[in-house]
């Protein structure tokens, strides 16, 4: 249990930084000709962050301590394979949970 | 008429943001009943909730302050699991970063994962104009975010209440695959995707969520290096 200072810097120093950061392009870059090899990069942003940041959860899920699980696994291989084909990220969404339900009460 | 269409795509956003609340909705439940858990008192939870706006971070600062880790490591771990928001930060400003500086603002306050990925694929396959863009990605965030501060508060006071089974946990995972998958497509954007999940699953036993940047810049290279190659071939 940590005192209510402790928490509350925690909380306002994390705002702070987090806002910064989601600030930093957006604002300073404003009237700048963005790179033609930065856009580049930029370009592959959303398909590798995004996987990068659910791959070890989906094969390591913390819910079973780490252990490959195979409702999860192919729950989240049913919602790409359902973004894949309808080009829609909230019916893969909506896909993917109805996937997890059915293979969890399977498995 | 100008006006009119920022109107219409201000309420595309509204619908097209609504699905995602029911991936918000575990995720924000998950964090407050975690962060009364850890001792925060329902100030703090909603204090948290609005400040910071983020999930996965403010899961691993309150993980860090449970386990009685220093203040300042646990402002760091959380900071660290945020710098991927840097990277959606470029990638939109080519879009948006002439628009005003006080809807740049208040964009940077909303740029959740959801909301950044479904503007940012709205941006590539369409022509707009500045109001438009904003006008979508302010229905977007007024569609996303009042969802995570209401189930924050809903998950502090509910806490136990809410049955042990219920796989919140996953929710999240869903929710970035779904994401990610649509804006898949082409041979350099499937090869950045596969490169940048074998990258991260390799490092995923570093500190701080680095498993992210490492696979972030791996799967970026390796997207753009495929698509120089791909551009001489047709040459």
């Amino acid at each position: 249990m940590r005192d209510d200072l402790t928490i509350w810097s925690v909380i306002v120093a994390l705002g702070i930084i987090t806002y910064l950061i989601r600030f930093s392009f957006i604002g300073f870059m404003s009237g700048r000709e963005t790179p033609p090899w930065a856009l580049r990069l930029l370009r592959f942003v959303p398909v590798s962050v995004l996987p990068a940041l659910v791959a070890p959860a989906i094969v390591w899920p913390q819910a079973t301590g780490g252990e490959m699980d195979p409702a999860r696994l192919l729950a989240a291989l049913a919602t790409l394979a359902a973004g894949a084909w309808s080009r829609s990220a909230p019916l893969a969404f909506l896909a993917g949970l109805g996937a997890l339900a059915i293979f969890l009460n399977i498995f | 008429m100008p006006t009119n269409h920022s109107a219409q795509l201000f309420r595309r956003g509204l619908r097209d943001g609504a699905p995602f609340n029911l991936a918000s909705i575990p995720f924000s439940l998950l964090f407050g009943v975690v962060a009364v858990e850890a001792g925060f008192d329902l100030a703090q939870v909603m204090g948290m909730s609005f400040i910071v706006i983020a999930g996965a971070s403010s899961l691993t600062a309150i993980q860090l302050l449970g386990d009685n880790a220093p203040a300042a490591m646990a402002v760091l771990a959380g900071a660290a699991v945020n710098l991927r928001m840097a990277m959606y930060s470029a990638s939109l400003a080519p879009h948006i970063s002439a628009g005003p500086l006080s809807w740049r603002m208040g964009a940077a306050y909303f740029l959740v994962d959801h909301v950044y990925a479904m503007a940012l694929a709205d941006y590539e396959t369409h022509q707009r104009t500045m109001r438009e863009k904003f006008a979508y990605f302010f229905g977007l965030a007024l569609v996303v975010c009042p969802f995570w501060y209401v189930f924050c508060y809903l998950g502090a006071v509910l806490g136990s209440a809410i049955p042990e089974e219920w796989p919140l946990d996953f929710a999240g995972a869903i929710m970035f695959t779904a994401l990610a998958a649509p804006m898949i497509r082409g041979r350099p954007a499937v090869i950045a995707a596969a490169v940048a999940v074998g990258a991260a699953l390799l490092s995923s036993g570093l500190p701080y969520s680095l498993h992210l940047v490492v696979g972030a810049l791996a799967g970026m290279s390796a997207g753009a290096w495929a698509e120089i190659r791909g551009e001489r071939r047709h040459a």
